[in-house]
């Protein structure tokens, strides 16, 4: 086998270690999980029930609760990648097994790639399960909902979220104690520019400029417009997506990997007990 | 007992024949520290490693001493490609341990103080885990898992057992099974006995000892414990302070300052009673803060 062959079999079989990894984790911590799942249904329908008080006719109040329910469950799916592969590093940290992993011979893309592609897994499994129980709870109904449209492009929007979410991940990296929440500030601001309870023409216009740049606006409107009117994917939604991923991912790598030299210059790859 | 796993094709093939397993010269390395007399924000350079020269051949176990504090574990993170230098260069088995890191890693594995798992998961889970980043397939751990945790003296009733149910002494010899489940050809041992009861202790320096000598392992072997590297190593070296004294077979450093103890000879050399000092290097360093 060629050096090149036995370098790709290597790296597929390290990306499957990851993913088996947290297969393992996320069968021990499954009770857990189970609560965070509770927990998130619950605070999707403080959201959702608030479709209830505008005192609209039944049509456009289903058409309401099913627009901040596509809302909520997009947030809740951000959620679920941003934690996954910003702690990458902070849970490794805190296992203490941190310099194991980066001295590991595999590619810091490749492992990565793994932690994101697992988080973009579970993310669709988990949001679909919220997006079902919340639904059938409130009683919203969607008779033409194009579900496969829906998740087909919350899979093309992944990758900006991976691209994305790998450049959040390294703030653990920089700083142990509050990398891992700044991600999520990171998802709170890119989630309030993207229209996730309301429309972007609500805001202002800088804010609207800005909502451009976020692949969270494309998969909110094209989620929204699938589930709500049945549409299928619309290329007006997929061209920004990709173009947003194609920058973003090697932007996200880039980032990661000079965060990554800074902390071996400074003695920060290392556990914190 | 049984032998221990030859080292695989993909480890071996990248190793020099005609190279020493280790070469460093003139290494250095700093860290920031408070500097408390500049202000709240202020740092001054703290010299971690100050221009270490020594070579290690191939096969050879160099046992490297030094108080908390004297750089052991920064020179045993710069070979694991997880600090940067700061000056100079070190080499394993040719390969330039700060530009070629990916052909260093697939070489070298460590043992440190910490056994450092996830706790929740099983020792089978932790091994199976580590070896796919070194390219072991669930078809090759499947028996190579058991027979590695045999040959440390890991029960086989205990492999499903989450880490964190586990005694200090039976994580370190997963630990062990581990670093020798990736057949290095450089193994890193970091304080590998720290904390350890005498019998796991004694059982670890045994399987260390096995290695050697059945294994195409080189070692460097960091620690505090004077017995332990002048049974293991064929070479001790006295780092102190980041600056490495001299590294010499024991009978030779105990010619060296005419004494007949390591202990002693460590007194010789710095002019200080060889003792644990306080473990605040991060503190120092400013590397949390």
């Amino acid at each position: 086998m060629s050096e090149l062959a036995v370098t790709l079999r290597n790296e597929l079989v390290g990306l499957g270690g990851i993913v088996e990894r947290n297969v393992y984790l996320t069968r021990r911590y499954f009770l857990w999980d189970l609560a965070f799942m509770v927990w998130t249904i619950a605070n999707t329908l403080t959201i959702v029930f608030i479709a209830r008080v505008a005192h609209l006719p039944p049509a456009q109040e289903n058409r309401l609760a099913a627009m901040l329910l596509v809302g909520a469950v997009i947030w809740a799916f951000l959620g679920i990648i941003f934690e996954f592969v910003t702690e990458t590093v902070a849970w490794e940290r805190w296992e203490g097994t941190i310099e194991y992993t980066f001295m590991a011979p595999i590619s810091r893309p490749v492992h990565l790639f793994g932690m994101a592609a697992f988080a973009v897994l579970y993310g669709l499994i988990r949001a679909t399960i919220l997006f079902f129980a919340v639904a059938a709870f409130i009683g919203i109904h969607i008779p033409h909902a194009n579900y496969g449209a829906a998740l087909a492009l919350l899979a093309i929007a992944s990758l900006s979220f991976m691209g994305i979410g790998i450049m959040t991940s390294v703030l653990p990296l920089i700083s142990p104690e509050k990398g891992a929440q700044l991600g999520f500030i990171a998802q709170g601001l890119m989630l309030v520019v993207s229209g996730v309870y309301y429309p972007v023409t609500v805001m202002p216009q800088w804010m609207q400029w800005v909502s451009k740049i976020s692949p969270a606006t494309y998969a909110l409107r094209g989620d929204r417009r699938a589930i709500i009117d049945g549409a299928g994917m619309a290329w007006a939604d997929v061209w920004p997506l990709l173009v947003i991923a194609a920058a973003a991912i090697p932007l996200g790598l880039a980032i990661f990997r000079t965060g990554e030299r800074y902390a071996k210059r400074h003695g920060k790859l290392k556990r914190s007990g | 007992m049984s032998s221990l796993a030859a080292p695989r094709s993909s480890s071996s093939s990248s190793v020099r024949r005609d190279a020493p397993a280790v070469e460093v010269h003139d290494l250095r390395k700093e860290f920031r520290r408070r500097d408390r007399s500049g202000g709240r924000f202020a740092r001054k350079p703290w010299p971690a490693l100050v221009d270490v020269t020594f070579t290690i051949e191939r096969g050879e176990c160099v046992a490297i001493l030094g108080q908390n504090g004297s750089g052991k574990s920064t020179l045993v993170r710069l070979l694991a490609t997880l600090l940067i230098n700061d000056g100079g260069e070190a080499r394993i088995f040719g390969h330039d341990a700060f530009h070629e890191e990916r052909a260093i890693r697939r070489l070298v594995n460590r043992v440190s103080v910490e056994a450092s798992f996830f706790k929740k998961m099983s020792a089978a889970e932790n091994l199976s885990y580590a070896a796919r980043f070194y390219g072991m397939t669930p078809r090759q751990t499947r028996d190579a898992i058991p027979a590695i945790l045999e040959q440390v003296g890991f029960p086989a009733e205990r492999r499903g057992e989450a880490m964190e149910n586990l005694s200090r002494g039976m994580q370190q010899k997963v630990a062990l099974a581990r670093a020798l489940l990736t057949a290095p050809v450089l193994l890193l041992l970091d304080e590998p006995t720290t904390g350890l009861d005498p019998r796991s202790k004694l059982e670890v320096q045994t399987f260390i000892r096995q290695v050697r000598a059945e294994h195409d392992a080189t070692i460097l072997l960091c620690t505090h414990d004077m017995a332990e590297a002048e049974a293991l190593a064929d070479r001790v070296g006295v780092l102190d302070r980041g600056r490495l004294l001299f590294l010499e077979p024991v009978a030779d450093v105990k010619r060296r300052f005419g004494v007949e103890t390591l202990e002693e000879a460590f007194f010789a050399a710095t002019g200080r009673a060889f003792e644990a000092e306080h473990d605040n290097d991060d503190e120092e360093r400013g590397v949390f803060a």
